[in-house]
């Protein structure tokens, strides 16, 4: 802020998707009303924010100095902060977010708030402190900082080796180490080179790219020019999501920026290195997350995987070596380059270093963002940062890595993640999402779920993949109906192990993660499906079978809401259902006030 | 005012002309893809031949990624896009339910369009709203936290919406 600057306060709202279903766009506009209306107005900044990963309490509005959270804001609340809090300077105590003051290792920001004490913002470092569509914001943040120390004082050559010395991998999923991709590309011969931004974040579950370019676009955007330095490239791509026009929008207003002030174009600040980046929209087909797919996507064709080697570095994007990372990978860049990659690799694990980004949703009390150093445990990121299991139901599952991940029942909670352990614990980092299941979903039919999803999503090009996850799906489909038989556990591992072995691409290589994970460590609801046909969560709707119990007053509403006639009864005398009639719609279950139907 | 066809045609040719001067053209096949199902609402078989003319590219290669991609309707879609979100989040939320409840109160199968053309019910995956699981995004807005009476309820005040329009632009023509 200029010296002359009258403001006092700056206000951050949040208006990623949940806030911004709870009305914080007109809070935006109240808030402006109310300033005007007690001549604020030019003595407070309002910015808005992308999403800050606590949808849970939204809409959020931070108050500085002071840092001060507040959490579900309405428009009532409006006048009292501008009066109470921006005139007469005492926070309201009511609406604070102020949970236990837990030990806070980085963020004095966020330090007050559980959610966020045990976190490690280093990649989401700006999300939610910045306006993301102001450019000066990102400067005052020592925004590319790190790309002027490159240009000025490091080679390209020990800009690698940097990377490499940081240790950091691949937050793509496959965890390749990046500084040895960057060396590879870097003495490719070839010109031009390419460097691309994967951001096609297809796993259902995970939302961390979407947030982070929304919330801080010109990280990104940076990291991608100091690969580009690093490599010797001098075009870049973003290839995004289709369905993620906020973040799209944000990119270019960004991109845009970063042109009028010299850090993209021609002769970057002054320098003989000049670099662009341009956007290419996805079209919706998940298999593009995988890099050689993602190439012929750009390239204008079927996203198609083809065989490595020869690897994107040494023949990419139009058959020239290419650089491509992920999303989140790229934003570690900046970060490295100003604080050192001792630095970063004193974070983390033996082998993983640095933070990782969780998107944790499903059955958690706080469902959102979370990034956490290497090493922390899962139980610490489900209980004390997502505040457990909600409506106190019983713990059954973390599921990690997307479709391609695994089911970690609970005496892995323990497991510190790292991408080692994870892989030994039978399921692996992925790109970072994470679904807690609780005690009413049922493993048999959420292996189903996932496997519906790479059947779909195969491209068709390898036999293994497209085949074998159809036979597989069958066979589940089977189980899932009451049909299952004898054997079928065995098949579904054969199968299941063959198509891991055979197929093409990563999509196909792990496509059968999540079923044979769920056989691993809960084979004995599979043996209930197949031998007893019972579904001890009750969501396998085939297996369920309906009965009326001695609660039953005969009100003859069920009677009444039966689609097949399959309930018969007199007024005032308990009902029976005709199993044989029964198609188990649960109508009847939905419909009874006296608790009398007996579901299992 | 509705476009005319030859306007719509003028606006993708420009479009097109935009990238002429870029190196790879014919990797804005998606791009220019991308714009015509904006203007038309789907891809028709004769905008991608006319396509096809312009970027000098096979119709057949046009055809395969026109198929290839979720997001390219080759069918008309209705005034309101229905996707319910079957991602991991949702699902285990109960997408499930929220799927059934529009197929039954619109009497449609998923990728159908009812026979006013008002709705069309497709699935994705993930839309990123994970917070507000179960969600189902109905052209570009979001609903969440959804039960399968709130989705109902959406549905009939959509119709409502589009009642009420269709009853005022006749009132205007009289």
């Amino acid at each position: 802020m200029k010296k002359d600057d009258k403001r006092q306060y700056a206000l951050i709202l949040c208006d990623g998707p949940a806030c911004l279903r709870k009305k914080s766009k007109n809070l935006e506009e109240v808030i402006k009303q109310e300033l005007d209306k007690r001549g604020m107005a030019d003595r407070v900044r309002l910015t808005l924010s992308g999403c800050l990963g606590m949808c849970d309490k939204g809409p959020i509005l931070i108050v500085n100095p002071g840092y001060v959270i507040y959490g579900g804001v309405t428009e009532h609340d409006i006048p009292a902060i501008v009066e109470q809090h921006l005139i007469n300077g005492e926070p309201i105590a009511r609406l604070e977010i102020n949970e236990d003051h837990l030990f806070n290792r980085f963020f004095r920001v966020f330090g007050d708030v559980g959610f966020f004490g045990k976190q490690m913002r280093i990649t989401l470092r700006n999300c939610g402190i910045i306006d993301p569509e102001k450019i000066d914001d990102y400067l005052s943040v020592r925004g590319y900082e790190a790309l002027a120390k490159v240009l000025t004082d490091i080679s390209p050559e020990d800009v690698v080796k940097e990377i490499k010395k940081s240790g950091l991998r691949g937050r793509g999923g496959a965890g390749y180490p990046t500084g040895i991709k960057w060396e590879l590309t870097r003495k490719s011969e070839g010109s031009p080179k390419y460097v691309i931004c994967n951001a096609d974040e297809g796993d259902p579950g995970a939302f961390m790219d979407r947030s982070a370019i929304e919330g801080d676009p010109h990280t990104v955007i940076e990291g991608m020019i100091i690969g580009g330095y690093a490599t010797g490239a001098d075009k870049g791509f973003v290839y995004i999501r289709a369905e993620y026009p906020l973040a799209i929008k944000r990119l270019e207003k960004a991109l845009g920026e970063a042109k009028t002030h010299g850090f993209l174009g021609k002769n970057i600040m002054g320098s003989d290195f000049s670099f662009d980046i341009e956007i290419k929209l996805g079209a919706g087909a998940f298999v593009c997350g995988e890099e050689t797919a993602l190439i012929h996507s750009i390239e204008g064709s079927r996203g198609m995987p083809r065989p490595r080697p020869p690897f994107p570095s040494v023949s990419g994007l139009f058959g020239k070596p290419t650089l491509i990372n992920n999303v989140e990978t790229w934003a570690n860049i900046p970060v490295i380059i100003l604080d050192g990659a001792d630095w970063f690799s004193s974070i983390g694990t033996e082998t993983s270093k640095g933070t990782k980004v969780f998107a944790v949703a499903g059955k958690v009390k706080n469902t959102g963002l979370v990034e956490v150093p290497m090493g922390t445990t899962l139980r610490e990121i489900i209980y004390d940062i997502a505040g457990g299991i909600a409506d106190d139901k019983k713990f059954k599952a973390v599921q990690t890595g997307g479709p391609s991940g695994g089911c970690l029942p609970e005496e892995y909670l323990d497991t510190k993640i790292d991408y080692e352990s994870l892989s030994k614990a039978g399921s692996i980092m992925g790109s970072g999402g994470m679904i807690v299941i609780d005690e009413d979903s049922c493993m048999v039919n959420i292996s189903k779920f996932f496997l519906e999803f790479t059947e779909n999503e195969s491209c068709g090009k390898c036999t293994p993949c497209r085949e074998g996850t159809k036979r597989m799906l069958e066979i589940l489909t089977r189980i899932t109906d009451g049909k299952g038989e004898e054997g079928d556990i065995e098949k579904l591992e054969r199968l299941g192990n063959m198509i891991k072995k055979a197929s093409l691409c990563g999509l196909g290589q792990s496509a059968p993660n999540p079923v044979l994970s769920t056989i691993k460590n809960f084979r004995e609801e599979y043996e209930e499906h197949i031998k007893e046909k019972k579904c001890r969560a009750s969501a396998c709707i085939a297996l369920l079978s309906y009965t009326i119990t001695d609660k039953c007053i005969g009100c003859m509403a069920c009677r009444r809401a039966c689609p097949v006639n399959a309930i018969s009864g007199e007024p005032k005398v308990k009902h029976v259902v005709d199993k044989t009639r029964c198609v188990k719609c649960g109508l009847c279950f939905n419909i009874c006030k006296f608790d009398a139907i007996d579901r299992r | 005012m509705e476009q005319t066809l030859d306007n719509k045609q003028a606006e993708l040719k420009t479009f097109i002309d935009g990238f002429r001067d870029k190196e790879h053209f014919e990797s804005y096949l998606i791009a220019v893809l991308h714009k015509a199902q904006e203007i038309h609402g789907y891809l028709k078989k004769d905008v991608m031949d006319d396509i096809a003319r312009e970027m000098n590219i096979p119709t057949s290669h046009i055809w395969g990624v026109a198929t290839f991609y979720h997001y390219f309707n080759l069918k008309p879609i209705g005034k309101y896009k229905i996707s319910i979100c079957l991602g991991t989040a949702c699902y285990v939320k109960g997408a499930e339910r929220i799927l059934n409840a529009v197929k039954k109160e619109l009497g449609i199968e998923m990728g159908d369009t009812t026979p006013d053309e008002l709705f069309t019910l497709q699935i994705t995956r993930c839309l990123g709203a994970c917070g507000l699981a179960p969600v189902a995004m109905i052209n570009d807005k979001i609903h969440g936290e959804l039960t399968a009476e709130k989705m109902v309820d959406i549905l009939r005040k959509y119709r409502k919406a589009a009642m009420a329009e269709a009853a005022e632009k006749a009132k205007e023509q009289q």
